[in-house]
């Protein structure tokens, strides 16, 4: 379980980092925490023949609050962004959802875009930037930064609208509207495991945005407006997913899971559950 | 000599019986253990890394390693070829026809076996070249289920043998039949024990080197023991025992029993080594670790009681069917044997018969795993008891109790041979139900299910087995083949102690501890017999089989540590003692009962006579010529311990499985979220009798360390196979143990009964939760889903998924027209992948149906095909670079259009193999036209994934496959139309057009 041979830079500039990747193209891969591509690379699934570090660019280790957005850099780490003091306030979602992903030491070093780079379809930030409706900003060489919706970013199972010359700058996920309610819920085997079925609602006066994670091949989410049938509207859901037996659950108790947690959820009967997250001492 | 003797000159200061922290735990703790991977290699070490098969049961045509050996850094390729020129299979515990070579020399029989081994200047060097080497299979079907595996149409593994099942064995002891005929009751029950395995930290590490001028190999391993291997590894490498020397390294990252599953990578390095010349390390991966080292042995049981109406049981049968995997390697069938003398659990029950069957499976070969047969019988036995409790309507314990050995009738010969040597069965369960607070447990439960919450208490009693008894593994055979071979058994244990000039103290023991703190409770016995401080003696566990003592018994297994090698310990430090008791009763003419040893010094009862223990141990060196007569100089003595107790099998096949017995009582209350069916543990008691206690603060960590792997085995671990044989638990996000947040805090309650047979009264506790605690957590489980769930459905790993399917999902049906146009994916969670599809191409029937024999459209179709080479009538072969997002190989594949039927349909082919697996994908595509002159083109598909990518990614193979598979379609139809056409498909394939990536 060691990577075949590459070449590692690591640039500290954004424009440098972008150069090197315009000129490397499909032979390079952008690793910033490493929590996914490391296992990858060590069980040679993959053999890129460049790796650009992109952890050193300072001017992409950030969080803003602008445009009705909180903007996070390509360079922040999952821990940094949980520790950021107004979150409950600004994505009152991302707060409840970032104890769930992995295990605070991996949180340390894995960051918010890659995981949404990698596109996993059981992971937790891809679901919340989808439900949110938020963006992925990405930037070459030439022209003006893209912007795509997390719809249209998660095409499939690891797979996403980034083209290979482009680096993903920036994610935004939209602020807490007033009004509204967050709430995020997951069943996994054991804390930190991958979603068998993890719920991210947005519970606004008219509708609800659920996403759902874990079943289909990337993040699915609806808007059901609230006064329709909501167990008739969440089967409809549950068998729209496609989900599939697999060695830790069967399809049947995937799509039990979206109707029975997705209705709780959206009732508010049940609330967070305490996650076993085990927090590092301060 | 039991615990009342022992002490009859022993100081009041003492260390045994103490919670004393270990002294092996601060260097542990601050980073400076010496495990393998840490020691020194000699200069100019090479690196191996071990091609492995991909398939679980293929005929080898060719193996070419030119390629490899190309390749900068490689210093040579080990093959079968040599193996079978250098070494010889392993010797196997039934006669058969079968062979095991340390490499696959003809055929392979299961993921993960290793077919040949790259030696090179590093490890990564090693890797580069793993997929160099060119290996041609025939592929062949497989055997994986046990039960299927004995059916005579199954797939057999060892043509020799003519049948998966190598040992079949029959046995009666007492009068079943009879007593099945006048029971008032019968029940019987099947259950089926997953595999799984005690995963450590640290996997196999190896280093070998060949001496060409002696012959003789040299080789440093993690090995665990049991010693008896060393004659295994000996015989295959085919030198004297004194060629084959073995060393273990001063410290473990654990091993839990699979760490005997190394021998044969001592074998392969040694091989290796003698191949390139020099010394070969080799240090096994996760992934090789978890498909291909050892896993606990799968079992199929049907057992059956006869019952009165009081629940008190006459006579059992147990009919066990013993999946050992892809072949039979030492020591098993131990697995099956193991628990054999004592079948009949902590009861007191007379009629026993017995059908014991050995299956081969293409599945990784069975070994050492903690607990090694218990969890099987218990799991099939105390699920039986909780059975017949329901049937009677009985309280589960009350069932237990009537059932116990009597306290009077110990030690008790059990029907099939045991003899438990010690035990108070009864008051072990008073004092449990007291001291644990079973009526609180009772009570949460009825207010749990007042508000119709799912909530259910499990009992378990057992008996634990320590120090076996080397001849159980000879109960596989005929008596008449056990007559011809000469008897087998016993347990030796040896321990050596000696004091030098300065008079500081060694230990060496021959027990390779794998963490358990053997130099601790070594070093307390014999400061408690020497009289002198715990930090004056050093203890050394690394075992050196060219210099040390040592014997087939050697070694870490059967929790034989407590019982049998702290009793050699007494013993050597006894025969030390008593050189001295000489030596001070002639100087100071005393007697020798007279003499004291405590707190560094001998002296005398009576307070005349004093000397330091350092001054007259010294003397042995610095003065011999003061010493009495008889007495040599010098200080180092051996001690050599086996117990009369454990006899070989006799005429009646019964056997003394084991030397010792210690008793467990468990409970435990669990709730099952209504919501989830994730199985919470409320609370968990476990009482342990294990005899005189050395260390209780060990003990606890025992017992911790053993519940905790158990919850693994009840709710988290299973290894899974798919049909087709392929693994897929090959990562630790597959295969999931608990952490520390998972598994609660047990209470644990002791008694102390101790053994009549062991030197200091003490018996094995290393692994009985991993016997009881299983079981007693699908006990609770029961109790809480009720009578509805068909009692064998309750088949561990408990996890939520199942769990909430056995409390029944009422499932609404699937609307109308929802996912009506998608794909109909039906996978059993597999590498086999089947599903449908259709696309919408706009052109006539008759142009798709020949674009596709057109090699340059057919190439255009395959994303990522590099070139496309025609080799017969619509056959090529292809180099495809297939990508999911970062996840991207390199495939050599043969692509096939057969089936034509111009222009209806066509089935279109592919099989290849890449550095991570092997793929094989078949379509058949019908045509058919639209309206404006369009075609339909509808196509059902079959992939098949093996080999590495089916055993790390699973969880995404068949997202992967459908997007892939769409991928071909969206690029014909693109190539046909220079557009994309409309449909909501579209809209869903939209997304595989163009370039992209998903990896940053």
């Amino acid at each position: 379980m060691k990577p075949a041979a590459f070449d590692y830079y690591r640039p500290t500039t954004r424009r440098e980092a972008i150069e090197q990747l315009v000129e490397r193209g499909e032979d390079a891969r952008i690793i910033a925490g490493g929590q996914s591509l490391m296992a990858v690379l060590n069980m040679r699934l993959s053999q890129p023949r460049v790796l650009i570090d992109i952890s050193a660019v300072d001017e992409l280790r950030y969080i803003e609050r602008r445009d009705g957005y909180l903007a996070v850099g390509a360079a922040t780490t999952q821990a940094e962004l949980a520790e950021y003091a107004v979150l409950a306030d600004e994505v009152p979602l991302l707060e409840q959802m970032l104890p769930w992903i992995g295990h605070f030491q991996t949180r340390n070093r894995g960051t918010v875009c890659g995981s949404i780079a990698h596109a996993d379809p059981s992971a937790e930030l891809p679901l919340c930037l989808a439900t949110l409706g938020g963006e992925v900003v990405l930037e070459t060489k030439r022209g003006k930064p893209r912007r795509v919706t997390g719809d249209d970013f998660f095409q499939g199972v690891l797979t996403t609208a980034r083209r290979p010359h482009e680096l993903i700058t920036e994610v935004r996920f939209p602020l807490s509207k007033a009004g509204h309610r967050y709430r995020f819920q997951e069943v996994a085997m054991r804390h930190g495991d991958f979603a068998i079925v993890a719920l991210a609602v947005d519970i606004g006066e008219t509708e609800y945005r659920l996403g759902v994670g874990g079943v289909a091949d990337r993040p699915v989410v609806r808007r059901i407006p609230r006064d329709v049938d909501l167990d008739d509207a969440l089967n409809t859901l549950a068998w729209s997913l496609e989900a599939q037996d697999d060695i830790h659950a069967s399809a049947t108790y995937r799509r039990h899971l979206v109707r029975e947690m997705g209705r709780r959820l959206m009732t508010e009967e049940i609330v967070q559950e305490e996650t076993t997250d085990v927090r590092p001492a301060r | 000599m039991n615990s009342a003797t022992l002490l009859h000159h022993q100081q009041p200061h003492s260390y045994v019986g103490k919670r004393q922290p270990r002294v092996e735990d601060e260097a542990l703790l601050r980073g400076l253990g010496r495990y393998a991977d840490d020691l020194a290699v000699p200069p100019g070490t090479l690196h191996a890394a071990v091609v492995r098969s991909p398939h679980a049961h293929a005929r080898i045509q060719r193996v070419v390693i030119e390629a490899a050996l190309q390749i900068p850094g490689v210093r040579g390729v080990l093959t079968g070829e040599d193996v079978k020129r250098w070494a010889a299979p392993f010797p196997v515990g039934v006669r058969q026809p079968m062979e095991h070579w340390c490499l696959a020399v003809d055929k392979v029989r299961y993921v993960g076996e290793p077919v040949a081994v790259i030696i090179a200047e590093d490890r990564y060097l090693a890797e580069d070249a793993l997929d160099a080497v060119e290996i041609e299979y025939d592929v062949l079907g497989v055997s994986i289920d046990p039960e299927m595996a004995t059916n005579d149409d199954a797939s057999v593994l060892h043509e020799a043998v003519g049948s998966n099942v190598v040992n079949d064995r029959y046995f009666n002891y007492g009068d079943a039949d009879t007593a099945f005929e006048q029971a008032a009751h019968r029940l019987s029950l099947k259950v089926r024990y997953p595999r799984s395995a005690c995963t450590p930290i640290e996997c196999y590490v190896v280093l070998g080197q060949y001496d060409p001028a002696e012959g003789g190999y040299d080789v440093m391993a993690n090995f665990q023991g049991p010693y008896a291997i060393h004659s295994v590894m000996a015989r295959a490498l085919q030198v004297p025992a004194n060629r084959l020397r073995l060393r273990t390294p001063p410290d473990s990252g654990g091993s839990f029993g699979i760490k005997q599953g190394v021998f044969p990578y001592v074998v392969m390095m040694g091989l290796a080594a003698r191949k390139v010349g020099a010394p070969v390390k080799w240090v096994e991966d996760r992934l090789e670790h978890l498909q291909g080292a050892s896993s606990a042995t799968n079992r199929v049981t049907t057992i059956e009681a006869a019952f009165a109406s009081d629940g008190r049981v006459s006579a059992l049968r147990f009919d066990q069917l013993d999946d050992c995997g892809a072949y039979l390697r030492a020591p098993e069938p131990a697995t099956t044997y193991r628990m054999h003398g004592n079948l009949t659990g902590a009861y007191d029950i007379h009629h026993l018969q017995v059908r014991n069957r050995i299956v081969m499976t293409n599945k990784m070969p069975t070994g050492l795993n903690r607990g090694f047969g218990g969890p099987q019988v218990y799991f099939a036995l105390e699920r039986l008891m909780q059975r017949i409790a329901v049937t009677l309507d009985l309280d589960p314990l009350d069932v237990i109790r009537r059932n116990l050995v009597p306290t009077e009738a110990f030690p008790y010969r059990c029907a099939a041979g045991a003899l438990l040597d010690s035990g108070d069965y009864r008051r072990g369960i008073e004092l449990g139900v007291e001291q644990g607070g079973l009526e609180e447990l009772r009570q949460r439960r009825e207010s749990a299910r007042r508000e119709g919450r799912h909530y259910g208490i499990g009992y378990t009693v057992a008996v634990e087995p320590s120090i076996s008894n080397m001849g159980y593994i000879t109960m596989a055979q005929m008596p008449e083949e056990r007559r011809r071979a000469g008897p087998k058994n016993g347990a030796v244990s040896t321990a050596t102690i000696s004091v030098d000039p300065l008079g500081s103290v060694s230990v060496h023991v021959s027990s390779t501890p794998q963490g358990q703190g053997h130099r601790t409770v070594a070093a307390q016995v014999v400061a408690d017999v020497l009289g002198i401080s715990l930090e004056s003696i050093r203890v050394d566990v690394e075992l050196d089989t060219g210099k040390d003592a040592w014997s087939i018994a050697s070694g870490n297994y059967s929790s034989r540590f407590a019982g049998a090698v702290a009793g050699a310990v007494h013993n050597a430090a006894l025969k030390i003692r008593a050189r001295l008791d000489a030596i001070a009763a002639q100087q100071w003419q005393v007697s020798v009962e007279d003499i004291r040893f405590g707190e560094g010094r001998i002296y005398t009862a009576d307070g005349v006579h004093a000397t330091s223990f350092q001054r007259l141990a010294g003397a042995t060196h610095w003065a011999p010529g003061t010493l009495p007569e008889g007495e040599t100089g010098g200080l180092r003595e051996t001690a050599f311990w086996t117990p009369a107790e454990l006899t070989a099998p006799d005429d009646d096949e019964r056997i003394n499985s084991s030397l010792c017995y210690g008793f467990i009582f468990d409970y435990c209350g669990v709730e099952l979220d209504s919501l989830t069916g994730r199985v919470t543990i409320d609370r968990y008691v476990t009482l342990h009798d294990a005899g005189r206690m050395l260390n209780p603060q060990l003990v606890d960590g025992q017992v911790r360390g053993a519940f905790a792997q158990a919850v693994g085995a009840a709710l988290y671990e299973a290894f899974h196979y798919n049909e087709d044989g392929s693994f897929a638990s090959g990562t630790l996000a597959d295969y999931l143990i608990p952490t520390t947040v998972e598994v609660p805090d047990p209470t644990i309650l002791h008694m102390e009964t101790p053994s009549p047979f062991t030197p200091l009264g003490a018996k094995g506790v290393g692994e009985g939760n991993n016997m009881s605690t299983p079981v007693c957590i699908a006990n609770a489980v029961a109790d809480a889903l009720g009578d509805a769930v068909e009692p064998g459905a309750i088949e561990l790993p408990l996890t939520p998924s199942k769990v909430r399917m056995l409390m029944g999902i009422e499932e609404p049906p699937r609307p109308e027209g929802v996912a009506e146009e998608s794909a109909q994916a039906s996978t059993g969670g597999g590498s086999k992948l089947s599903a449908s599809d259709s696309v919408e191409i706009p052109a006539s029937p008759q142009h798709v149906f020949e674009s596709i024999l057109d090699p340059d459209t057919l190439k255009a179709m395959i994303p990522g095909c590099h070139s496309l080479e025609l080799t017969g009538d619509n056959t090529y072969r292809a180099d495809v670079t297939v990508g999911v997002g970062m996840i991207r190989a390199r495939f050599d594949a043969r692509v096939e259009l057969t089936e034509l039927e111009p222009p209806h349909s066509l089935r279109l082919s592919g099989a290849g193999k890449s550095g991570m697996g092997d793929a094989a994908g078949a379509a058949k595509i019908r045509f058919s036209e639209i309206e404006g002159g369009k075609t339909r083109l509808d196509y059902d598909y079959e992939v098949t994934v093996g080999g590495k990518i089916a055993s790390v990614g699973g969880r995404m193979l068949s997202s992967a496959s459908k997007m892939l598979i769409g991928q071909i379609f969206s690029r014909l139809s693109q190539r046909l139309s220079g557009s994309t056409s409309k449909g909501s498909l579209w809209q869903r394939l939209r997304a595989l057009t163009g370039k992209r990536g998903g990896d940053q």
